[in-house]
């Protein structure tokens, strides 16, 4: 452990704008997935480098690299002229390089001071802690941070906000001189990110090279001094921050069609099947207010689109129509029934269907079979006599095997033997075997390939012609604008604007979302309806 | 169509969760092949072993545990525990000794002397009832099972002390021609077709259990939610129910053991059931169960059951020292649980691979026939 609290005020030696890390054709596969296609790009010596792209460019596999948690499968990475092979986080944190993930990494039961040292405690002449010295340089790199943040606070007494901090001083203390921010507003409130914009400037005038990756466009081109651009695993366009705006951005980002289309011609939908009427989802322990008096009609046999970013409230909204978590305010009418008071099992049975966002977590039962995990939601309907008849429950989960078109060596093989795509259409299935009227579905092709997507929406699709009514959560435009008959976009726990997807672009949804425009109080003089100024350029085709 | 061609490649009686699968059946097969080197050690060891009389004696103790261990296991299938199961048994067998010496009935003189039958009903009810109790602080306060079953063996052991006053009961169980009460041992402590009636009692309650566990919404909640109860939930699952029920089956188990307990030793006692419930958890791990649940079987557990019967009376029989005897069947568990989770780690590096290959030929399968198919 090399600090100093004598020279940390000090700009590190260097000029500015040297390029301190360079990454040189850097290729990542993962089996048959090719997540980078061999990308250059560099970072420089107290400068932001912004990462830009949509979900799957390529932007969370080059951060993991850049870290030390996975190894790049080509290319190579040059820190100061020297080639770079980092074996682990730890390896990565020893050479200079620092990240801070979306969610913090701290123990909210210790204290400012012991999360800082963690793993890396300072030891003093007795051979115990050193917490004097670690108290001392805690308060300088506070000082440093301008952030009245005491050592002895515990990290639990502290705000989104704060947590932040910590982790950024956490990596000061580890002599950071890359710091890798992924995602680091999305739990942040405006005022925060005024805090957060500030420590990066006071950082970057130190010689801190950062690298920032966000979803919030117009944010990090706000703090921007390059702009890095990703497609598809591939690095588009490398630019200087005075010369980019959003329209640019958007355009790059975008720039291909979409592997699917199933646009309907309009038609007639049927009566409301599900009815969202002034809705209000409170966090219980928090007080944060995710869903705020929101309302949205679903009609048979309309599959709406439900897009955001994370944090726009959307998964809240989700598990509460589900009956997961109590509603605050407002009510939820199923098919013409208020469905208040109904836990999730009762909800189910009256044709209300989850399909989670968190597949893993929340869809699957690992330890069941694929057959078993597909009749879990709608066993009882296989039962007779009080037990459950194998004929039946074997016959309706083949069925339905078909129906789903999951490609398994049948029902009896672990739920863990498919790829996430199969497995997802496990759960929907699943979901489908209870009969819904309303199905509801949180990202449902997140971490899935491109093929399987496909089948997914051209599933929804056939149900839809049915007469199912959908409504489903994505972060992807592209999806969107190609696999729905309304989409509605939500900001900040409220829906914004609704868009017929045959005739907006990808630029006006992405600005509705806030992709495009910054929190609560405007900072900035562009507008917000900057993204959609050039639609011909951002629209697909 | 893609899923035609690949579905009945192998045919798999699907659909349990407890199919057919190989590494599975070996590792049943483990604490089976556990139990076969152990009695051919010990029947080579000593001429003894292997008599009909000391079988009976094994079979008879066995099945005590083995009935405790059913009602562990269910717990254990959910990833909890149920640390009572002990107290519980000198908590009904204070009961029913109690009950045999008769009921003071309130602003009479009278005594009321239940019948046999009444009072073992009565015995197995409080067994449920502080399994109802476990499973109500557990599955609607959110609280650790571990907790509250740890007080719960605290509370149940101090209510026997309360019960027996200090003194055991011992020839009130016979009962007397004119109050109506006779017959316990006749019916309790017999062996119907030469087999002790625990024995049978074990042998109805794990082809129930087992029943109930692979033939049964309940059962099939019971390893869904052990496995992921927030999936479980969200399916509809109630696991609040099911949680509280299966406390309650542990607690009738453990209340089951109390009446034959007393009936076999003919007395009840403070200590009886004294540490059951570690010997009933050991039971259930070796059987092959994992402790953070959703995994585990009736047959593991009954196998696992007497794997430690016929190892501790193999012990007493060759002669090894009681401190040794403690030493080796510790080093037995431990060994068990060792080996169950080195498998493990071998079958998730296999499936993990079989996962690649799955990836690899469904996109082969992609490239060949389906441009037409993902947009259909």
């Amino acid at each position: 452990m090399s600090i100093d609290t004598d020279t940390t005020d000090a700009p590190a030696p260097g000029r500015d704008d040297e390029v301190v890390l360079r990454a040189v054709n850097i290729a990542k596969t993962y089996g048959v997935t090719r997540a980078l296609k061999g990308v250059n790009f560099d970072v420089r010596r107290g400068k932001v480098t912004v990462l830009l792209g949509e979900n799957g460019a390529g932007k969370s596999t080059l951060m993991k690299i850049l870290s030390g948690v996975e190894r790049p499968s080509g290319g190579e990475l040059v820190l100061d002229g020297e080639p770079l092979v980092l074996t682990s986080t730890n390896d990565a944190v020893d050479r200079g390089i620092s990240i801070i993930h979306q969610e913090t990494n701290l123990c909210p039961n210790l204290s400012v001071r012991d999360n800082i040292f963690l793993g890396r405690e300072l030891i003093g002449r007795s051979g115990s802690v050193d917490y004097a010295r670690e108290k001392e340089i805690t308060e300088t790199v506070m000082e440093r941070l301008e952030q009245p943040i005491r050592a002895s606070t515990l990290v639990q007494d502290l705000r989104m906000g704060q947590q932040q901090v910590v982790e950024i001083a956490r990596a000061l203390a580890a002599d950071a001189r890359i710091l890798i921010m992924d995602e680091p507003t999305s739990a942040l409130s405006a005022s925060e990110v005024e805090v957060l914009f500030k420590v990066i400037r006071e950082l970057t005038s130190h010689g801190v090279a950062i690298v920032y990756i966000s979803h919030h466009l117009e944010e990090a081109i706000e703090i921007a001094d390059h702009a890095v651009v990703f497609r598809d695993g591939e690095l588009v366009a490398t630019e200087r921050a005075e010369n980019i705006d959003l329209p640019w951005v958007v355009r790059k980002m975008v720039g291909r069609e979409a592997d699917y289309d199933f646009l309907d011609d309009p038609r007639e939908y049927g009566e409301v099947a599900l009815s969202i009427e002034g809705v209000t989802v409170a966090e219980l322990d928090t007080g944060w207010v995710a869903v705020n008096n929101l309302s949205l009609d679903v009609r048979a046999g309309e599959i709406v689109c439900l897009y955001g970013l994370m944090g726009a409230g959307r998964t809240e909204l989700m598990e509460a129509l589900a009956g997961r978590d109590p509603i605050s305010g407002g009510r939820v009418v199923l098919n013409g029934k208020d469905v208040a008071g109904l836990n999730i099992s009762e909800r189910i049975e009256r044709g209300l269907g989850l399909v989670p966002e968190d597949r893993q977590r929340d869809g699957l039962v690992q330890m069941l079979s694929v057959g078993s995990n597909m009749s879990l939601a709608s066993l009882l309907s296989s039962v007779r006599n009080s037990f459950i008849a194998r004929k039946v429950e074997q016959s309706r989960v083949r069925q339905q095997i078909e129906d789903v078109r999951v490609k398994t060596s049948g029902p009896g093989a672990p739920i863990t033997s498919l790829s996430g795509g199969n497995q997802q259409k496990v759960v929907i299935g699943k979901v489908l075997m209870t009969n819904p009227s309303v199905l509801l579905l949180d990202e449902p092709t997140r971490g899935i390939d491109v093929g399987a997507k496909g089948e997914i929406f051209s599933l929804l699709f056939r149900e839809a012609a049915k007469g199912l009514a959908v409504l489903y959560v994505t972060s992807e435009v592209g999806e969107a604008m190609t696999a729905s008959h309304r989409v509605v976009v939500m900001s900040k726990g409220r829906i914004v604007r609704e868009f017929d997807p045959r005739t907006a672009s990808r630029g006006q949804i992405m600005a509705a979302s806030g992709e495009a425009t910054s929190h609560d109080t405007p900072r900035q003089e562009k507008p917000a309806t900057d993204g959609h100024r050039d639609t011909s350029n951002g629209a697909p085709q | 169509m893609a899923t035609a061609e690949t579905s009945d490649t192998r045919t798999v009686s699907g659909g349990s969760g407890r199919s057919f699968n190989l590494s599975a059946v070996l590792m049943e097969g483990r604490a089976l092949i556990a139990l076969i080197i152990i009695v051919a050690i010990f029947a080579a060891l000593s001429d003894n072993y292997l008599t009909t009389g000391n079988l009976t004696t094994i079979t008879k103790q066995v099945a005590f545990n083995a009935i405790v261990a059913l009602g562990m296991l269910l717990v254990i299938l959910n990833g909890g525990i149920d640390l009572s199961v002990g107290s519980t048994v000198g908590l009904t067998g204070a009961v029913a000794g109690n009950l045999f010496r008769g009921l003071d009935m309130p602003f009479t003189q009278a005594i009321m002397f239940p019948k046999v039958w009444v009072i073992v009903l009565i015995a197995v009810a409080v067994g449920m009832l502080v399994g109802w109790l476990n499973g109500l602080l557990i599955a609607r306060l959110n609280l650790a099972p571990f907790i509250v079953t740890l007080g719960m063996l605290y509370v149940a052991r101090g209510l026997t002390q309360v019960f027996l006053n200090g003194q055991n009961i011992t020839n009130e169980l016979r009962g007397q021609e004119g109050l109506g009460n006779t017959g316990f041992f006749d019916t309790f402590a017999s062996s119907p077709l030469g087999l002790p009636i625990s024995a049978w009692v074990m042998i109805l309650l794990a082809i129930a259990f087992s029943l109930v566990l692979t033939r049964t919404p309940f059962g099939r909640w019971l390893y869904a939610s052990g496995s992921n109860e927030r999936a479980a939930q969200l399916s509809g699952v109630p696991v609040k129910r099911v949680k509280t029920r299966i406390y309650v089956l542990s607690g009738m188990c453990a209340g089951l053991v109390g009446v034959l307990q007393v009936a076999n030793i003919s007395s009840s006692t403070a200590d009886l059931g004294q540490f059951y419930e570690l010997s009933a958890i050991a039971a259930v791990v070796i059987g092959g169960a994992t402790l953070s649940g959703g995994r585990g079987t009736v047959r593991g557990t009954i196998i696992g059951a007497f794997v430690i019967g016929f190892l501790a009376n193999g012990l007493v029989i060759v002669g090894v020292s009681p401190f040794w005897q403690q030493v080796i069947t510790g080093a037995v568990i431990i060994l068990a649980v060792a080996v169950d989770q080195i498998q493990q780690m071998i079958q998730e590096q296999r499936s993990a691979r079989r996962a690649v290959t799955n990836a690899r030929l469904a996109d082969q399968h992609r490239e060949s026939d389906s441009p037409e198919e993902s947009t259909a």
